[in-house]
């Protein structure tokens, strides 16, 4: 799919607002809504030059008014044009759940299958800033918790461009989820893995196909978003003392990739999931119970290790945020710790 | 109700403490930010330096602050939004902990856990937070615990412009009314929310004509002016502690920065904020006092060493306080 051609290195804000600018010129029934999303161009730059490009009917600025225009992109929808609705940060649909979680998520269903509400929300994820405990959640598995949803979590520009046209047609609400600390914006650090080739052209990468981003043979790292490129900075660390990890990139949480996880884990025999989310009742707990469920078929040399948020509110501090989010170094150290783990003691 | 000559002074010398330290906040903010100590390509980094993450200084919108907090005792409470400092100061916090709290120290108000937007003084009953609209409803919260005990408490919800378009700022406002809570709403219109326009986001010109919805009493202050802030404040405090009920008071102001230190301001025009400070509200207090003869140029003189003293020290107490322990940070989900 890639044409070498016609890439050029674009950060993953980039490539989300080429995303969607092709598909508001594709389709006119293509709108899109937020707070300081024309002007400004996004508060993380994912409508850069759009409000140029469509004009205030389409770039749609709207007052601090999440409910309000969040429940407006379900009636849109159910009229039949695809509102795509920004959320600045994911930890502010707080406000605004209902309209997700008891509306966008169910009408389909409970309609018998007769609406359909092809809208996307997109929404800035993560911390690593010290944006403390209200602005640098994660909170992916809280959405994938919820029937009716899809839920897609890139970590690179390739992937946000493919996802993104992918979540602009799909008949069905996605959320569509980016880290901060990987949209390569001028003034937040971010890893530069996620700022990679994109293809001028549009293209489509399909929901719930894993990527092995990184080939490894002595233990599988299951992991999504910004904690992919910790993981590939992690595996170079462990490839130098000997252990060959392997990095399975969920790139988004429903569909989930149930296959690829479990053949990664049926070679390496060792599964580390490695999460910025809250570690219980998340993804690390799902992706564990993939493994426990299938126990009959995989030959385990080690138990599962989660690493995650340890239950705790993102604290502001610089130390305790550090402590509290799963760095590169932890991800080694839990590595292996996994290594010198055995199935039966 | 006119301020007395000691209510003048110490709204004078509070909006010069507040406006102080936010510049020093500006500076201080920069400090490991820029190239090229930080990732090469950035024009600024937001987490770095020694005071990280999300800055929101309220330059310029001193006069609600002290025209409301005037009014106001240790035991009525205020609940701030995400551009807190300057309620915070007004209100009484402790300069000292609130710093070392945007330093992320261990001495600071939330021992470091809360950083610049979520600032708690139970001391003097403030608080504050990141969610645009949260506050409207705590402070209903305050005023019906107020009202329960038998106390002439009031609380008062301050919050932007922007904030007036959430559920939640409707929500309270009729639950106010309907349980004739002692409360005070006071929207701060600085005209911007982040980028966007009063005119791009609300339906009405003057966010108090929607009081008449709520059947409370709506007023609009049309001057970024301490002393007029006060009279209105004034008569909304004391019908609250008369037990009559909420008012809603819309303040013009003028925020001088950007929305957070860092912001490009690309959506405004350049000459905006300089000919918004042109018409500085501290010294027009000041001329005010001079000519009624109650400040001369010793007597200010004293005042802004006194005060630029006490800012110097909370910066050095928050810069110099020791970080909290990596661990601490599993300490506190719970209340012990
Ligand atoms: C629920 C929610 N939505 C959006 C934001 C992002 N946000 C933070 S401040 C702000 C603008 C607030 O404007 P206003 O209430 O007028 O206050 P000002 O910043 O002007 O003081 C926005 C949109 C937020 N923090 N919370």
């Amino acid at each position: 799919m890639t044409n070498e051609s016609t890439s050029r290195t674009l950060t993953m804000a980039q490539a989300i607002s080429e995303a969607i600018g092709m598909e508001m010129e594709r389709d006119s029934r293509v709108f899109y809504m937020g707070e300081d999303v024309g002007k400004y161009g996004g508060i993380f730059s994912a409508t850069t030059g759009l409000l140029d490009k469509f004009g205030p009917e389409r770039i749609m600025e709207t007052p601090i008014s999440e409910t309000g225009f969040l429940g407006t992109a379900v009636g849109a929808a159910a009229e039949g044009l695809r509102p795509i609705a920004e959320i600045m940060f994911v930890d502010f649909f707080g406000v605004c759940f209902d309209q997700i979680y008891n509306h966008l998520a169910k009408n389909t269903y409970m309609s018998g299958g007769a609406l359909k509400f092809p809208a996307v929300i997109t929404t800035g994820i993560g911390g690593g800033y010290n944006d403390a405990a209200q602005h640098s959640q994660c909170l992916y598995s809280i959405f994938a918790h919820v029937p009716g949803l899809k839920v897609v979590v890139p970590s690179n520009a390739y992937d946000a461009k493919g996802l993104m046209i992918e979540a602009i047609r799909d008949d069905n609400p996605v959320i569509f989820m980016y880290h901060k600390g990987i949209m390569g914006l001028s003034w937040m650090s971010y890893f530069e893995g996620s700022t990679n080739a994109v293809p001028e052209e549009s293209y489509t990468i399909p929901f719930g196909k894993a990527n092995v981003i990184r080939q490894g043979t002595d233990l599988t790292i299951v992991t999504l978003s910004q904690m992919v490129q910790k993981s590939l900075l992690a595996a170079d660390k462990l490839a130098e003392l000997g252990i060959s990890a392997e990095v399975v990139d969920l790139r988004t949480l429903v569909p989930l990739d149930k296959a690829t996880v479990l053949k990664s884990v049926a070679k390496t025999g060792r599964l580390l999931v490695a999460d910025e989310d809250y570690l219980s009742f998340g993804l690390s707990g799902e992706i564990s119970s993939i493994v426990a469920e299938n126990l009959d078929t995989l030959q385990m040399k080690a138990p599962v290790l989660r690493l995650a948020v340890p239950d705790v509110p993102i604290p502001f501090s610089r130390p305790l945020e550090q402590f509290a989010i799963p760095q590169v170094d932890s991800i080694v150290d839990s590595a292996r710790q996994l290594m010198n783990a055995k199935a039966f003691k | 109700m006119e301020p007395s000559s000691e209510k003048l002074l110490w709204m004078y010398k509070t909006m010069i403490e507040i406006r102080e330290y936010e510049e020093a906040m500006v500076k201080v903010y920069l400090e490991g930010k820029l190239p090229p100590k930080i990732q090469k390509g950035l024009a600024f980094d937001i987490g770095a330096g020694p005071v990280p993450g999300e800055m929101h200084l309220a330059a310029g919108q001193e006069p609600v602050a002290v025209g409301v907090c005037a009014h106001l005792h240790a035991e009525d409470s205020v609940v701030g939004a995400h551009r807190p400092h300057h309620f915070a100061i007004a209100k009484g916090v402790r300069l000292n902990e609130m710093t070392a709290e945007m330093f992320g120290k261990v001495t600071g108000l939330g021992r470091g856990k809360g950083g610049h937007m979520h600032l708690f003084d139970p001391k003097v009953k403030f608080s504050c937070g990141g969610i645009v609209g949260a506050g409207a409803p705590q402070a209903c919260g305050a005023a019906l615990a107020a009202k329960k005990m038998g106390k002439d408490w009031v609380a008062i919800a301050f919050f932007g412009e922007g904030a007036a378009n959430q559920g939640a700022f409707h929500e309270a406002l009729n639950l106010a009314s309907l349980w004739k809570l002692p409360v005070l709403f006071v929207v701060e219109d600085n005209s911007w929310g982040i980028s966007v326009p009063k005119s791009m986001s609300t339906s009405v010109a003057s966010n108090a004509d929607r009081a008449a919805a709520y059947a409370m009493p709506g007023i609009r202050v049309d001057r970024n002016d301490a002393v007029d802030v006060y009279m209105a404040a004034g008569e909304a405090v004391a019908r609250a502690r008369r037990g009559e009920g909420p008012t809603l008071i819309e303040v013009k102001t003028d925020r001088y920065l950007g929305h957070f230190q860092g912001d490009p301001e690309a959506y405004r025009p350049k000459d905006e904020a300089p000919t918004l400070r042109k018409d500085d509200p501290i010294p027009a207090l000041g001329a005010m006092l001079r000519s009624r003869g109650l400040l001369n140029d010793e007597t200010d003189a004293g005042i802004r060493a006194e005060i630029a003293a006490r800012i110097e020290a909370a910066y050095e107490f928050g810069r110099s306080s020791p970080y909290p322990e990596a661990s601490e940070a599993l300490q506190h989900v719970f209340s012990s």
